[in-house]
């Protein structure tokens, strides 16, 4: 098992012909991901370099392919109108890695497409190791395994997963679920699914400054997940306080946002807080070993 | 992007939140000749971004043109003084002469995006014209907000419950909700990331108008907004991303501090996280640069020149992590940035792995440059070098 993807999941890409997409569709096809099609608009009809239907629309490439999952290389004006047709047309899955999507493109979206899950934006993807990788993320430093990662970042997942493999430490799924003040998943949606995952046998959060994602994990972990050896690690301690965090920002979030308020919140729930990335490896073994 | 005051109350003319007449004005004679064609008692106010202007002396009162002359001269005198959050203070180039208007009560009233719910949040409290975080710390109790779901978008409901649930005097009852219309038609209109007014004065003779207007327009949004280029040309342009536009980076991906190991990785996480292990090596960081996707030579030189000639960097640790920012081509870059660069130069550490990382070692070897392999290992040596240099 895993979660949200599996070697089953049929994947579309959204801007399939355009450079990134066509170079990572390339990337994903290597590492085994069952991509079905592509679309880009007023390419229809033509085949990838890849050798992969193109379609106008996310409705005809469903239907044609019966592809379940999109995954989106659109740039940043076009992505919010990607997710509201890929909703339209009845995907409830999709993989934003499009960076400077506008904060308001998001809470339309957010805001108007019950019941599907959105990873991103401006997101490394995801991957469920051995199975498939849906996103950009360097597919031979992952390995099968027990332990379920989400994180804010992208290439501190890459730097923090390379850790975990070369100790021996494989993964379910790695989730990378962005970077942005508007996210489709938070680390408590991915906890869930986790916690419903049999193969998942521990976690590793990434977090960073700003929000209070890292905050709401912590409690969550404290009601539901305390059985689960858990390990954190929080990005950019030495960050001087954000120029983007307003005024208001600060109200709302009070204390919330800060490096010291996440790493307490998860030493509160029992979370072992890591203060580089090479030690969650040796501190995610000694808490299976506690557990044992 | 941030607006001055003027800006924002020209946006809140458009979507109709009643604000004082005022007048922007350049110079000391535009102020007096204002003053002389409408007699009155004004206002007149520093146009800058910082806060704390009533403090610094920069907004005073003015019954006749002469006067005005006098206090505009004042204002312009000397620019806003320093504080912590602006180390450097800032010019003041324009003014805003605004009518008087007699206070009654000051309340506060913002909407910004909620990042946990993913929704708009209108913010109220009674306690208006001071400093929010002040009110926070001192009478959280007295914030009330609420969610709105775009779907269902604002209604005069969501301004009058927020009116009532937060106690404002009676006097703000009846203009209240539509005050809330129109800062939720200026959030969507615009793009805005906040739009906040306080105070939001209850007037003695029964007004309730906008006495300040702070806006944050989202810099992703912008491209949809041309008619703020104007505006965007008078705004204080800070530094560091004055320094990060010019050699083609993103505004938020470079950042100076006083240490002496510069720093350069893909991605914000790992460029935050490089720097975290910097000074987990004991060094003192020269900068925060997050390289960007697809490093191709020009990038490369582009951001090593940024960092040897704006900082105080001995040496540079270059961090790469190859998803979509592949390896070979990062190799490429560095070995055709120090071939090329007339800037001086400082040893690199490199550490490069990922995406085609076998490539981009080959490359790196054969121009004589050896990667570390981690990255503990290249914070450690990189803090050794710039010790020892």
């Amino acid at each position: 098992m895993s979660i949200y993807l599996d070697k089953n999941s049929k994947v579309f890409v959204q801007g399939i012909t355009g450079s990134e997409g066509s170079y990572h569709t390339g990337r994903m096809l290597a590492y085994g991901t069952k991509i079905v099609g592509g679309v880009t608009p007023g390419k229809g009809g033509q085949k990838t370099t890849h050798g992969l239907p193109v379609f106008n629309t996310v409705k005809e490439c469903i239907e044609a392919t019966g592809a379940t999952h999109q995954c989106i290389f659109v740039p940043p004006a076009g992505a919010g109108d990607a997710l509201l047709e890929a909703y339209e047309a009845g995907v409830r899955f999709s993989v934003c890695i499009t960076e400077g999507v506008p904060v308001h493109d998001m809470l339309k979206v957010a805001g108007t497409t019950p019941g599907m899950r959105i990873i991103g934006p401006n997101c490394p993807g995801l991957v469920s190791p051995g199975q498939s990788l849906v996103g950009i993320m360097p597919g031979h430093v992952f390995k099968e395994g027990n332990v379920g990662l989400i994180s804010r970042s992208g290439t501190l997942t890459y730097e923090v997963v390379d850790g975990l493999t070369r100790a021996g430490l494989g993964q379910s799924t790695c989730v990378g679920i962005g970077g942005d003040p508007i996210i489709g998943t938070t680390f408590v949606d991915c906890l869930r699914e986790f916690a419903k995952d049999p193969q998942t046998k521990a976690l590793v959060l990434c977090g960073e400054i700003g929000g209070s994602d890292e905050e709401e994990a912590a409690a969550f972990i404290k009601q539901h997940l305390s059985h689960m050896p858990i390990v954190a690690f929080i990005g950019g301690r030495n960050a001087p306080p954000g120029k983007s965090l307003g005024h208001a920002g600060a109200i709302i979030s009070g204390s919330f946002g800060t490096p010291q308020s996440k790493v307490s919140a998860f030493q509160a729930a029992g979370v072992p807080v890591a203060d580089r990335p090479s030690q969650i490896p040796e501190l995610l073994k000694e808490r299976m070993a506690a557990r044992v | 992007m941030n607006l001055m005051e003027y800006q924002g109350k020209e946006l809140f003319r458009r979507c109709g939140i009643p604000v004082p007449r005022s007048q922007h004005c350049k110079t000391p004679d535009d102020v007096a000749a204002f003053i002389e064609k409408n007699p009155g008692k004004w206002v007149v106010k520093a146009q800058v971004l910082m806060g704390g202007r009533g403090k610094a002396g920069k907004i005073k009162f003015a019954t006749n043109a002469q006067e005005g002359r006098t206090v505009a001269r004042e204002i312009m005198a000397t620019p806003m003084p320093p504080n912590r959050q602006n180390p450097k203070g800032e010019a003041i180039n324009s003014l805003l002469v605004e009518e008087t208007v007699e206070i009654e009560k000051e309340a506060y009233c913002a909407i910004t995006v909620d990042r946990a719910t993913k929704k708009p949040s209108v913010i109220v409290t009674r306690f208006g014209g001071m400093d929010v975080e002040e009110v926070h710390e001192q009478h959280p109790e007295s914030f009330k907000y609420h969610f709105v779901d775009t779907a269902i978008g604002y209604w005069p409901f969501v301004g009058r419950g927020l009116a009532f649930g937060a106690e404002l005097d009676n006097g703000y009852r009846k203009q209240f909700p539509a005050i809330v219309a129109g800062m939720y038609d200026l959030f969507f209109r615009y793009g805005a990331k906040l739009v906040e007014i306080n105070p939001l004065v209850l007037t003695k003779d029964g007004r309730v108008v906008a006495a300040d207007a702070k806006i944050e327009i989202d810099d992703d949004g912008l491209f949809r907004h041309p008619e703020f280029k104007e505006w965007q040309a008078v705004l204080p342009l800070d530094e560091d991303e004055k320094l990060a536009s010019e050699a083609g980076l993103g505004i938020r991906n470079f950042r100076r501090f006083g240490g002496t190991v510069g720093t350069m990785a893909n991605g914000a996480g790992l460029a935050m996280g490089t720097m975290d292990a910097v000074k987990n090596a004991g060094g003192e960081i020269a900068n925060f640069l997050d390289v960007g996707g697809g490093a191709d030579a020009q990038r490369v030189r582009n951001c090593y020149e940024l960092v040897v000639n704006h900082t105080a960097a001995k040496v540079l640790f270059i961090n790469i992590f190859g998803g979509i920012t592949r390896g070979d081509e990062v190799a490429k870059g560095i070995v055709t940035a120090m071939k090329e660069t007339t800037s001086r130069k400082i040893p690199l550490v490199i550490r490069l792995t990922g995406t085609n990382e076998v490539e981009g070692r080959r490359i790196l070897a054969e121009a004589g440059m050896t990667p570390v392999e981690t990255m503990d290992e290249g914070a450690k040596r990189a803090v050794e070098l710039a010790a020892g240099a």
